[in-house]
C-alpha cells in the first residue's frame, strides 16, 4: 500500500495524482493538501500495483509491499534501505539505467528446460 | 431493466457534454488498440478510462507473455494445439488462425513504435513478452498521436440508447475534475476488463465488471461466464500475482513438510486445500542460480515485495495465499456475434477481457499470452468495427436514453427509494465469490444456496436510487460484481460436468454431451441456454506433456 510521499523529494507535480487507476491522491495545493506535495487522501483505495513509484520523475514516493495493512515505515528507513526509485531503476526508468528497458529475459524463462 | 422507461438525457445534468463517432470504454491495451484502429481509420473516437489510460488494468502494473508465434505452419498449429485439451476443447481455430495473424501484425507495429524488445545472445530481436508500464506508456503516447481525446479518471456509470435500442453512447462522472460527462457517439466499445471482485490482484481494482452490466442493461448477453474462477499465487501479504515463476516453487506447510500435488501448474487446487485449514510457504528452490538473474530481469515486479520484505525468496520461505482473478484470468464475457466484436446490440461492441475469450482459449487461460492477443486483436478488430457503424450511421438525430438500472433508479425511473450500502453489497459478494469451497471446488449444494442469497441481494439493489455524487461509481462497480456474480454461478450450476477451469466436485469428469458453450443474460431473470461448440476443421495432435509445458503465466 502507499505508505509516504516525502516532503524533501517531492517537487509538487502532481503526476502521481495524475496516473494513479485508483485515484488514491489529493493535488498538491487543494484541500487537505495544502503543502507542496499531494496526500494520500484515499490509503485504504490503494491497490499496491507500485505505478505512482514507477512514474515520480522525483523519486518521492514508498509503496510497501503489504496490501492490506499500513506498515507505518519512517521515510529515513526507506532512503536507508536504498528503496526510494528502486522500481523505477528496475525497469529502466531513470537516465542511469537506461539498459534494463530491454532487459527482459521472459524468453529465457518460456524455453523448455 | 429493458421494462423501465429511462428517463431522458438532459444535458444540463452534465457537465461535460461531447459528441463523437466512435466511444471507447476502458484504457488498457484492448481499449488502447481499439482506439487507434478507429481514429486511424477516420472515425472521431473519444477513450474514457476510469482511472488514467497507460497504468489502469491487469497489464499496466504486471506485463504479459505474448501469444506471438511466427507464420509457420507447424508452428501455428502447435501452438493452437497446446491448450486444446487445457480449454474444454470449446476454442475455435477459425479465431485462433486470425488471432494468431493480428498479433503478430500489431506485434510488429510496436516494435515499430519503438518498443524496446529484448535480444537473445545471437542479437535476435525476441518479442514473445512486455513489460506493463513500458507497453501501456507506449499505447496511451500513440493513442493521443492517433487524435484521440482521452478522458481520464472519467468512469461511465451507464450506457445510452436510441429509440430502437441501439447504443449511442455513456453517462460518467468525472471523479478529479468533479461533474458528470455525457458523450454521444455513433457506436461504443467496451474494453473495461474483466472482474476481480477487488481482490488486490495486481492491477485489478479497477476491474469490477462496469462494463458487462452496462452492456447487459442495454441488452448484449454473455458467454462462458462459468470459465470465472481462476485463483492467482501471491505472497500472503502481498498483491503480486504473477504466477510463471512459481513454476520453480516448492510448496510447504508450516512446519517444512511438503505438500504432495501442490503446484503452481495442475497442483494448484491442492494449495486451496490446504489454504483453506493452515498456511502454506513457498520457495523457489528449484530454479538453478545460474537462472536468478534472468528471473529477476524478466519480471522486476514479482521481486519487489520480497526485496522490500526482506526475504529472499529463493532461499527462505514465504507463506503464499490464492487471490481471485475472475473473470480477468478467466475467460467469460460479452458474447460477441461476428468477426466485428459486435455484441448482440446494435452500435455495441466489445474487446479485450470484457469480451468472452472462448474463441481462442475455451474455457482455460494462464493469463498473459492469449488474454494479451485477445486484446490485440479483439481490440483492432472492435475499434474497426465501431467505426464502420459509425460510418453507416450517418448523422441522423436521434432521441435517446439512459440505460442503467441497479443504483440510477429514482422515482420517474420506477425505483423504490432505498440506496445501496456499497461497501456492505460488496462484502456481502465476496463472501460468496472468494471461498475456495463455493468458488473454486463448485457444487450444485454450494451454488444454489450462494445464488439464493445473491438474488435476494439483487431484488434490493435492482431498484435501488441514485447514491450521492461521491459514491455513485463504488455504488455501481458493488451492483456489476453483484451482477456478474450471478451469471458466473448460474452458469456453473448449468454445466454440470469439469471442463476447463471449471471443476464441479459432484461431477468431476468431462461430460461428451456437454461439448457447448452457455449463453447467459438477464438481470432480474437470468436465463442461461446452450449454443453448439465450434466444429474443428482441421485435425490437431494433442500430447499432454506439451500442453502442460504451455501451461504458464
Amino acid at each position: 500500500m502507499i505508505e509516504l510521499i516525502s516532503p524533501a523529494r517531492c517537487t509538487g507535480c502532481n503526476i502521481c495524482v495524475s496516473v494513479c487507476p485508483m485515484d488514491v491522491f489529493q493535488p498538491a495545493g487543494s484541500g487537505r493538501a495544502d503543502g507542496t506535495a499531494p496526500v494520500i487522501a484515499r490509503q485504504s483505495d490503494c491497490q499496491t500495483c507500485f505505478l505512482c513509484e514507477a512514474h515520480c520523475p522525483d523519486d518521492a514516493l514508498y509503496v510497501a509491499p503489504d496490501a492490506e495493512t499500513v506498515t507505518g515505515i519512517a521515510e529515513d528507513a526507506v532512503a536507508a534501505a536504498g528503496l526510494f526509485g528502486s522500481y523505477r531503476r528496475a525497469i529502466g526508468w531513470t537516465a542511469a539505467h537506461r539498459e534494463n528497458r530491454s532487459a527482459d529475459q521472459t524468453f529465457r524463462l518460456l524455453a523448455p528446460h | 431493466m429493458a421494462t423501465v422507461p429511462g428517463a431522458p438525457v438532459s444535458s444540463s445534468a452534465a457537465s461535460l457534454d461531447l459528441e463523437t463517432d466512435v466511444l471507447i470504454l476502458g484504457g488498457g491495451p484492448a481499449g488502447t488498440w481499439a482506439a487507434i484502429a478507429a481514429a486511424t481509420g477516420g472515425a472521431r473516437t473519444i477513450l474514457a478510462d476510469k482511472g488514467f489510460c497507460g497504468t489502469s488494468g491487469a497489464t499496466a502494473a504486471s506485463g504479459t507473455t505474448l501469444w506471438y508465434v511466427d507464420p509457420d505452419p507447424a508452428k501455428r498449429a502447435a501452438a493452437k494445439a497446446s491448450r486444446e485439451g487445457l480449454g474444454g476443447h470449446l476454442a475455435d481455430h477459425g479465431w485462433m488462425d486470425r488471432v494468431l495473424d493480428r498479433t503478430h501484425a500489431a506485434v510488429g507495429q510496436l516494435a515499430d513504435w519503438g518498443y524496446p524488445f529484448p535480444r537473445d545472445a545471437d542479437g535476435r530481436e525476441r518479442r514473445v513478452s512486455v513489460q506493463g508500464p513500458e507497453y501501456m506508456r507506449l499505447m496511451r503516447r500513440r493513442v493521443k498521436q492517433a487524435g484521440v481525446t482521452i478522458l481520464d479518471h472519467c468512469p461511465a456509470l451507464e450506457l445510452l440508447v436510441d429509440g430502437g435500442g441501439a447504443v449511442a453512447g455513456a453517462v460518467g462522472v468525472q471523479r478529479q475534475k468533479g461533474g458528470r460527462w455525457t458523450v454521444r457517439a455513433k457506436a461504443v466499445v467496451i474494453a473495461t476488463g474483466g472482474c476481480a471482485f477487488l481482490s488486490k490482484a495486481l492491477g485489478c481494482n479497477v476491474l469490477t465488471g462496469d462494463g458487462l452490466l452496462m452492456a447487459a442493461e442495454a441488452g448484449a448477453d454473455l458467454s462462458g461466464m462459468e470459465f470465472s474462477n481462476a485463483y492467482a499465487i501471491a505472497p500472503a501479504f502481498g498483491s503480486v500475482t504473477k504466477t510463471l515463476l512459481y513454476q520453480w516453487a516448492s510448496f510447504t506447510r508450516a512446519d517444512g513438510e511438503p505438500i504432495p500435488g501442490a503446484a503452481s501448474k495442475g497442483g494448484r487446487s491442492v494449495i486451496a486445500r490446504v489454504l483453506a485449514t493452515e498456511p502454506v510457504y513457498a520457495r523457489l528452490d528449484r530454479a538453478e542460480p545460474e537462472l536468478w538473474a534472468a528471473m529477476r530481469q524478466a519480471q522486476p515486479n514479482f521481486f519487489l515485495p520480497f526485496d522490500r520484505a526482506g526475504i529472499d525468496p529463493f532461499t527462505q520461505r514465504f507463506p503464499v495465499t490464492l487471490r481471485l482473478e475472475g473473470t480477468v484470468r478467466g475467460t467469460g464475457g460479452l458474447r460477441l456475434v461476428d468477426g466485428t466484436c459486435a455484441t448482440a446490440v446494435p452500435g455495441l461492441f466489445a474487446a479485450g477481457d470484457a469480451a468472452t475469450r472462448e474463441p481462442i482459449c475455451g474455457g482455460f487461460t494462464g493469463g498473459g499470452s492469449h488474454n494479451a492477443a485477445w486484446a490485440m486483436s479483439s481490440g483492432h478488430w472492435a475499434g474497426l468495427g465501431a467505426a464502420d457503424h459509425a460510418r453507416a450511421l450517418g448523422n441522423g438525430t436521434r432521441t435517446l436514453r439512459r440505460a442503467g438500472g441497479a443504483g440510477l433508479q429514482d422515482r420517474l425511473r420506477g425505483g423504490h427509494g432505498g440506496v445501496i450500502d456499497a461497501g456492505g453489497l460488496t462484502r456481502a459478494v465476496q463472501a460468496e465469490v472468494f471461498p475456495y469451497d463455493i468458488n473454486y471446488f463448485r457444487t450444485e449444494e454450494g451454488l444454489t444456496g450462494s445464488l439464493g442469497r445473491l438474488d435476494r441481494l439483487w431484488t434490493d439493489a435492482a431498484g435501488a436510487m441514485p447514491a450521492s455524487a461521491d459514491t455513485i461509481l463504488r455504488v455501481r462497480e458493488a451492483a456489476a460484481m453483484l451482477a456478474t456474480a450471478r451469471w458466473m454461478y448460474r452458469s456453473a450450476l448449468a454445466r454440470t460436468e469439469s471442463r476447463g477451469m471449471h471443476r464441479r466436485i459432484d461431477h468431476a469428469a468431462l461430460d461428451p454431451a456437454q461439448h457447448h458453450l452457455l449463453t447467459v443474460g438477464g438481470l432480474d431473470e437470468v436465463h442461461v441456454s446452450t449454443r453448439p461448440a465450434p466444429v474443428r476443421l482441421d485435425p490437431v495432435r494433442l500430447d499432454p506433456t506439451e500442453a502442460g509445458r504451455e501451461l504458464a503465466a
